[in-house]
């Protein structure tokens, strides 16, 4: 099958690269979008999301990423993010209480720090295995 | 008296042996920690090429250069410098270096009427232009041996969100840059607005070289990225200039105690010889003291022996009689 490259780079180090079959992420304002080997020239940025990269030896890498950029250019799609962290290093436990903290936050007032708190904790749980309430996940 | 100064002398060698062990263990810490800031400089590579590669790519595709961060503004009348020191000192020349490469500039600027800020990042810079009394606009701090991008993001909200503002038309960034283990060099770097050489694709791939950028899908729209895109660009920017910062200070810090610990060496050695020197003459005071002493009391002991011999005698020649 045809693969493509994947690159994951924070700033402080490559997290992950390695070859894929698919990339699903999302864009700002865009929705989901997925990328297969031979991709057009792209490029985008990124909302907090649980990113998918389904590996060439069939398996799923889960990720979360808190906004960043994805460029897909001569089969390589690099993904650029200030904070990514890999599905299995999630505390799970962690995430549940931000996602807790932010709703009940979110209840009293309105406030776009406890609205992005809620979308990381989001795609953190999304991101480590079970999806409580959102509408990503099925894979 | 001479065991006096002898005593002194070996308190001076204990203190002196101390401060040796103290400078050593500091140029080891330095020598460990320089490899390790290297490994995070050669790390953060990836991230920065990659961004420059987006930055540039989204300006060749006309990526409209609406964003207030890439345009200069015509007429600069507040010059930012972010100056980058160490939080502590014992480093040889690394602080005053920077230091001094910024007061020209900024004493260069003010010579022809323009205005100025100091943004200091590093304990050791706040301290030093406070002193002097320049206006700092903000200082940040404590983190200067071991930056994360936390700290590069806050330098960079900072001076985006000012230059936006309009309190800057223009920021440099003065840091030293780490070219080797051997030799690191001040270097002054513009941030913003963003050159327009780099951005432009002025170095890197030519833009017709593998696949004309203009065939790029962008979501959003290029402006739109690019408005999201560039304040990363800045702090990408800063947080390798503080990366390079730290990998030289241990690099000098290392330099200094090994010189340090040389020094230290070489006052033992010229104290030890020095209370050698007093100790032996001390003791050869002692033994011609000795010597004289027994001297006076063998002459003594003569007089004696013949005060005491007469009885003796008699006694003997009354033996013998």
């Amino acid at each position: 099958m045809a693969t493509m490259e994947v690159r994951l780079v924070s700033p402080e180090k490559v997290l992950f690269t390695g070859e894929a079959t698919q990339v699903i992420t999302r864009t700002l304002g865009g929705g989901e979008i997925a990328f297969l080997p031979g991709h057009a020239p792209f490029l985008g940025a990124l909302t907090e999301c649980h990113t998918r990269i389904s590996m060439a030896d069939g398996s799923v890498l889960d990720v979360a990423v808190h906004g960043g950029f994805v460029q897909v250019a001569g089969n390589t799609v690099s993904i650029l993010s200030d904070l990514a962290e890999l599905g299995e290093q999630i505390d799970r436990g962690r995430a549940m209480r931000a996602k807790e903290n932010a709703e009940e936050f979110l209840r009293k007032e309105h406030d776009a720090e406890a609205v992005s708190a809620l979308s990381r904790a989001h795609a953190r749980l999304a991101a480590s295995g079970g999806v409580v309430g959102t509408t990503q996940g099925a894979h | 008296m001479a065991g006096g100064q002898e005593r002194i002398l070996r308190g001076r060698i204990r203190s002196v042996q101390a401060t040796k062990k103290i400078t050593r263990a500091m140029e080891l810490i330095a020598a460990s920690r320089i490899v390790k800031a290297q490994q995070r400089v050669a790390a953060a590579v990836p991230y920065s090429d990659s961004i420059t590669d987006v930055v540039k790519d989204l300006a060749a595709a006309g990526g409209s250069s609406q964003s207030p961060l890439l345009v200069s503004r015509p007429e600069v009348k507040t010059t930012a410098y972010v100056v980058i020191t160490a939080d502590r000192g014992l480093c040889g020349g690394y602080n005053a270096g920077v230091q001094r490469a910024t007061e020209g500039e900024i004493k260069a600027g003010v010579l022809q009427g323009s205005n100025y800020a100091v943004v200091t990042v590093g304990r050791k810079a706040l301290g030093y232009f406070r002193f002097r009394g320049y206006t700092i606009a903000q200082s940040f701090g404590g983190f200067s041996d071991n930056p994360t991008y936390a700290d590069a993001k806050a330098i960079g909200e900072y001076v985006v969100d000012a230059y936006l503002r309009g309190e800057f038309d223009r920021v440099e960034l003065v840091y030293t840059r780490f070219i080797s283990a051997g030799s690191q060099e001040v270097v002054q770097r513009p941030l913003v607005p963003l050159d327009s050489e780099v951005v432009a694709g002025g170095d890197g791939k030519a833009p017709d070289a593998a696949g004309t950028p203009a065939d790029y899908e962008f979501e959003p729209d290029p402006g739109t990225i690019l408005d999201t895109l560039l304040p990363r660009y800045v702090e990408a920017r800063i947080y390798a200039a503080l990366l390079n910062a730290a990998a030289s200070e241990h690099a000098f810090r290392q330099r200094a105690m090994k010189s340090a610990t040389d020094n230290a060496e070489e006052l033992i050695k010229n104290l030890s010889r020095i209370m050698n020197r007093a100790r032996q003459d001390s003791i050869t005071t002692e033994i011609m003291e000795i010597v004289g002493g027994a001297e006076a009391l063998a002459g003594d002991a003569k007089k004696h022996q013949q005060v005491d011999l007469g009885p003796l005698d008699d006694t003997l020649s009354a033996a013998t009689h």
